[in-house]
C-alpha cells in the first residue's frame, strides 16, 4: 500500500527534520535526551524481565563539542537477527499492545542513535547477548531515506561466560558542561525510584556517580495487555482490522480488546448498529467511524485492570526515600487502580519530613515527579502534581510548606502517561490523575500529620521531665537554707516518681498512635 | 513591734523550710497552699473594719508544671528574706529582682518578682517589712517626738528629736522600727500635701496644736501607715487626717482607717480611730472655697466608692452623695484665698470642734 510506504519513508525522515519534539533541540538537551533514552531502553530490558538492572553509563569527551557515550546493561539482550532492526530502523517492533514501560516503541533510544549519526556521522556499535554460547557485534547506521538499518560490519563471537546483556555505543554532538546539571539529578533521582538497581555513571571529567542497590526485591513486572476499547482512536483499529485474523466483529472484539468478552461484544454491536457476524474487513468506512464513536460512549465495558501496570510499591519507594534523604520520617502511599480514557493508571506518593531535607522557601519547594518510573525533571510548574499541591489547604494537616523540611514524591504508571507535549516533560492535569495524585497526597500528609503531633507529644513530656530536673535541685536547695539544715534533701527519689510518668505518658501516646 | 515580728518571721521561715524539706525527703512533691488574693477571696471584717482574705487556698505544687516555677520563686525569695533578717540588712523590691539574676531564678520582669514577695506576705501573714524589704520611702515626720534607733546596727542606741529638722524627717525603716522615748505632742495631723505639710511647719502648728506633723506624699506608703498606727496604739494620740476635697483625697484618709484592698492579706496597718477632718465635700459651700468641677473620672470613682463596703457609714456616704450633687472638689490650698494663715487659724480649731461634737 503506498500509504505504508509513504509511513516507512516518513519515520525517520520526520524526527530528522522535528527532532526538537523529541528533546534534541539543542545541543544540552540533546545530551540529557540521549543518556537518558539509552538508560531507560538499558532499565525496561532488565525489569521486564524481572532482572535486577546493572546499568553502567559512560561520557566520553573527544573534542570539539563531540562526546562518546557508551551504556551497559544486563538486560535479557537483543536476538541476533533482530538487532539492526531494534536500533536502526525507526517504529520497529511496535506492536498495538499495551504495557506500562519508559518508551512505548523504543523509539528515544533510535532517535539518539540517529542524531548522533546527523551530528557525529558515527555509526552505531552493538554488542549483544541473550545469555547463550555466541554474543554479536553490530556497527550500523540508519538510512534516513528509506528507514532502514545499514550494517557495516557484524562479528559474532563465543561467550563462554555466558554474558547477558547489551552494550551500545556511538557519538554524538553535545554540551555535557552545561547538561551536567540535570544529567546528574537524573541519576539521582532514578535512583530514588529503582533500590534495587545498581546504577552507574562515568561522566567526561571522570568524576564517578554510584547509586549501589539495598534491596533484592523488585516490583512486579507488567503484562502485556490489549488496548481497552476507551483508548483506540480510528487509525488504531484500522490498523487492528488490517493486522486480524478474526472474521467475525464479535471475535474481533472479542480476541483484540482488554476486558472484553462476548456478551459485552455482543451487547456493544447491538448498541453500535453493526452486525455479530459481519467480517470486520468488510466494514466502510461509514460504519468504521461508528464503531470508534461508540466505543467512546458504551458504558457496558468493564473497566480497564491494572495487570499491564507495574507501581514500585510502598515498600520500595519509601527504601529509596530513605537511602537518599535519611529522612526522619517518610509517609508512602499506593492508591488503587483508575483509568481515564481507558488506559490504566495507579498513582503512588510519598511525602517525606526531615533529615537531610532541606527547609526550602515555598517557591522552591522539594517535588519529585515520576511517571512510569521516569523522573521528570522539566516544567515542574506546569505539571498537575504541582496544580494539586497549591490546590491542598496544607494548613488542615499542619503542615507549612514554607518552614518545615518536606519533600513530596509523586509517581504515576500508566500504559499511557497523559503526557502534555512529546518530551515526556510534565502531565497533563486530566481530572481522574489530579483526583488520584490528590487524595495520595492528602493520605500522606495525614499520616505526617499524626507523626508530628506524636513526636510533639514526646517533646513535650521530654520538656516537662527537664522543667523538674531544674527546679527540683532549686527546691531542694532553698528548703535546706529555710530549715537551717546541712545537706540538701535527697531530691532523687521525687524525679524518679516525674520519670516513670513520663514513660507512661510516652507509652500511652504510642499507643494512641496505633 | 517589727523586731518582735523579725523572730516571728524567721520562725516562721524556717517552718517553711522543714515542711518542704521533710516533703522531698519523703519522695512527695512539695506544695504550699497559699489564701488566694483573687477578688471573690477579698472579704470585709467587721470586726476588723478592713478587708481580710477569705478561706479560699491556692496550691503552689511541684507536681504541677505549671506551679513548680512559682514554688521555686517562691521558697527563693523566702530565702533571700531569711537572709536579710538574719543579716540585719534590707532591700527594696527593685534590689530583689536584680538578686533573683544571680540565683538563676528567672523572673520575667519586675512585677512577677513584686507578687512574689506578696505571696510570701500572704503565706507568713507578715508585711514584708517584716522581712526586711522595703518600698521606695517618700512620707515625712515632724514634731516633738524623742525616739532611738533600734536599726541599722550602726545607729542602733542613738537618739533624735523628729522636731530637728525643719524639713521633716523621711519615714523609713530606721524611724518606723524605732523606740519611742518621750512625746509632748498630744494629738497627730496627717496631711496629703508637702505644700501643706510645709506651711504648717512654717505656721508653727506643731506649737499652736501640740501636735506630731506627718506627711503622705499622696497615698500613705505601708511605713507610714505603720508608724501612724503605732503612734495611735502605743502613744494614744488622736490621728487627724487631712486631705484634698475630691474622691481620690477622701480614699488617702480611709486606706489609713481601714487599709486596702490590695493589703488585704495584712493585718496591723490600719488606724480605725483615726479621723478624716477634711476637706470635706460639704466644707466647700461651708468655708466657700474656691472649687472646681469634678471630671468624669472623679464622678467613676466616686460612683465605685459608693459601692465600697469601708464607705457604708453615713458620713462617708453623705459626703459622697455632697459631691454628686454639686459636682464640685476644691484642694487643701485652696484656703489660701482666705490669706496664708486662713487654714490653721480658721479652719483647724472649727474642725476640730465639729469632730468633737460628735
Amino acid at each position: 500500500m503506498s500509504r505504508e510506504k509513504f509511513q516507512s519513508i516518513s519515520a525517520a525522515d520526520f524526527f530528522y527534520r522535528n527532532r526538537e519534539i523529541a528533546g534534541f533541540d539543542n545541543p544540552v538537551r540533546a545530551t540529557y535526551t540521549i543518556i537518558r533514552e539509552l538508560v531507560e531502553n538499558a532499565l525496561d530490558a532488565c525489569e521486564q524481565y524481572s532482572i535486577p538492572p546493572d546499568v553502567r553509563t559512560k561520557l566520553i569527551g573527544e573534542g570539539n563539542s563531540i562526546y562518546r557515550i557508551r551504556v551497559e546493561d544486563n538486560g535479557i539482550g537483543v536476538p541476533y537477527d533482530q538487532v539492526p532492526y531494534a536500533f536502526g530502523q525507526i517504529l520497529f517492533g511496535s506492536k498495538y499492545m499495551l504495557r506500562q514501560s519508559r518508551g512505548i516503541f523504543g523509539l528515544g533510544g533510535k532517535m539518539a542513535v540517529l542524531y548522533g549519526q546527523i551530528t557525529a556521522h558515527s555509526s552505531v556499535k552493538v554488542l549483544s547477548s541473550t545469555g547463550g554460547f555466541e554474543k554479536y557485534f553490530y556497527e550500523l547506521n540508519i538510512n534516513v531515506q528509506e528507514n532502514k538499518p545499514i550494517v557495516r560490519r557484524k562479528e559474532v563471537t563465543p561467550n563462554p561466560g555466558r554474558w547477558r546483556g547489551t552494550i551500545i555505543e556511538f557519538s554524538f554532538e553535545g554540551d555535557y558542561v552545561r547538561a551536567k546539571p540535570k544529567v546528574v539529578e537524573y541519576f539521582r533521582q532514578t535512583s530514588i525510584l529503582l533500590p534495587y538497581a545498581n546504577i552507574l555513571f562515568i561522566d567526561p571529567d571522570g568524576t564517578l556517580y554510584r547509586f549501589d542497590k539495598i534491596t533484592d526485591e523488585m516490583p512486579k513486572p507488567a503484562e502485556t495487555v490489549k488496548p481497552h476499547p476507551y483508548g483506540v482512536d480510528l487509525e488504531i483499529v484500522h490498523r487492528m482490522i488490517n493486522a486480524t485474523r478474526s472474521s467475525t466483529m464479535v471475535d474481533f472484539l472479542v480476541n483484540n480488546f482488554h476486558r472484553v468478552g462476548a456478551a459485552t461484544a455482543i451487547n456493544f454491536l447491538k448498541e453500535a448498529k453493526i452486525s455479530q457476524n459481519a467480517n470486520p474487513r468488510t466494514l466502510d468506512s461509514k460504519e468504521l467511524l461508528r464503531l470508534v464513536n461508540k466505543m467512546k460512549e458504551f458504558d457496558g465495558f468493564q473497566p480497564p485492570d491494572a495487570q499491564c501496570l507495574s507501581p514500585i510499591g510502598e515498600e520500595l519507594l519509601k527504601k529509596g526515600i530513605i537511602r537518599e534523604f535519611r529522612p526522619e520520617y517518610v509517609a508512602v502511599t499506593q492508591r488503587g487502580a483508575s483509568a481515564y480514557a481507558g488506559y490504566p493508571f495507579i498513582v503512588e506518593a510519598a511525602i517525606a519530613y526531615g533529615g537531610d531535607i532541606p527547609i526550602t522557601p515555598q517557591d522552591e519547594m522539594l517535588v519529585f515527579r515520576f511517571a512510569n518510573k521516569i523522573p521528570l525533571l522539566y516544567d515542574l510548574h506546569s505539571d498537575v502534581t504541582m496544580k494539586v499541591i497549591k490546590k491542598i489547604n496544607w494548613q488542615r494537616y499542619r503542615l507549612d510548606l514554607g518552614s518545615m523540611p518536606l519533600a513530596f514524591f509523586v509517581h504515576i504508571c500508566a500504559t499511557k502517561v497523559p503526557y502534555k507535549t512529546v518530551g515526556k516533560e510534565y502531565i497533563a492535569d486530566r481530572p481522574e490523575v489530579e483526583y488520584e495524585i490528590e487524595w495520595a497526597l492528602k493520605t500522606c500528609a495525614r499520616d505526617i500529620r499524626a507523626h508530628l503531633a506524636k513526636k510533639e507529644k514526646a517533646d513535650i513530656v521530654q520538656r516537662r521531665l527537664s522543667v523538674f530536673e531544674r527546679y527540683l535541685p532549686m527546691i531542694a536547695n532553698f528548703s535546706t537554707e529555710l530549715a537551717g539544715n546541712g545537706k540538701p534533701p535527697d531530691y532523687e527519689k521525687v524525679l524518679r516518681r516525674v520519670q516513670a510518668h513520663a514513660k507512661e505518658v510516652e507509652q500511652r501516646s504510642l499507643v494512641e498512635a496505633e | 513591734m517589727l523586731r518582735k515580728s523579725n523572730r516571728e518571721v524567721l520562725s516562721k521561715l524556717s517552718e517553711l523550710g522543714n515542711e518542704i524539706y521533710a516533703e522531698i525527703e519523703r519522695g512527695e512533691f512539695p506544695r504550699i497552699r497559699i489564701p488566694s488574693r483573687t477578688t471573690s477571696n477579698i472579704v470585709f471584717d467587721e470586726e476588723l473594719g478592713q478587708f481580710v482574705l477569705g478561706d479560699q487556698r491556692s496550691l503552689r505544687s511541684a507536681a504541677n508544671i505549671k506551679q513548680i516555677r512559682s514554688l521555686t520563686q517562691l521558697l527563693w525569695v523566702a530565702s533571700f528574706a531569711k537572709r536579710l533578717v538574719l543579716e540585719g540588712k534590707s532591700s527594696t523590691l527593685r534590689d530583689l529582682y536584680y538578686h533573683s539574676l544571680n540565683y538563676g531564678i528567672k523572673f520575667r520582669e519586675q512585677t512577677e518578682s513584686d507578687d512574689t514577695v506578696t505571696d510570701l506576705e500572704t503565706l507568713l501573714g507578715e508585711p514584708r517589712e517584716g522581712f526586711n524589704i522595703f518600698p521606695k520611702e517618700r512620707s515625712a515626720i515632724f514634731g516633738d517626738l524623742e525616739i532611738e534607733y533600734t536599726t541599722p546596727e550602726t545607729h542602733k542606741g542613738r537618739r533624735v528629736n523628729l522636731g530637728s529638722n525643719p524639713d521633716g524627717v523621711m519615714v523609713g525603716l530606721s524611724v518606723a522600727q524605732a523606740d519611742f522615748l518621750s512625746c509632748k505632742a498630744d494629738k497627730v495631723f496627717v496631711i496629703e500635701k508637702n505644700a501643706v505639710f510645709r506651711r504648717f511647719i512654717e505656721e508653727r502648728v506643731y506649737d499652736k496644736f501640740n501636735a506630731i506633723l506627718i506627711d503622705t506624699a499622696g497615698q500613705a506608703p505601708r511605713l507610714a501607715r505603720l508608724l501612724i498606727r503605732r503612734l495611735n496604739q502605743e502613744l494614744g494620740l488622736p490621728v487627724y487626717l487631712l486631705t484634698d476635697a475630691d474622691p481620690w483625697g477622701m480614699h488617702i484618709a480611709m486606706v489609713i482607717i481601714r487599709g486596702s484592698a490590695n493589703a488585704a492579706h495584712l493585718r496591723d496597718l490600719t488606724t480605725v480611730r483615726a479621723k478624716w477632718v477634711g476637706l470635706w465635700a460639704t466644707d466647700i459651700k461651708r468655708f466657700n472655697l474656691p472649687s472646681f468641677p469634678l471630671t468624669k473620672l472623679d464622678e467613676e470613682r466616686i460612683r465605685l466608692l459608693e459601692e465600697d463596703m469601708r464607705y457604708r457609714d453615713f458620713e462617708w456616704q453623705s459626703e459622697l452623695q455632697e459631691f454628686k450633687k454639686t459636682r464640685r472638689r476644691a484642694e487643701l490650698e485652696a484656703f489660701s484665698a482666705h490669706g496664708l494663715t486662713a487654714i490653721v487659724d480658721k479652719y483647724l480649731p472649727k474642725k476640730l470642734k465639729m469632730i468633737e461634737e460628735n
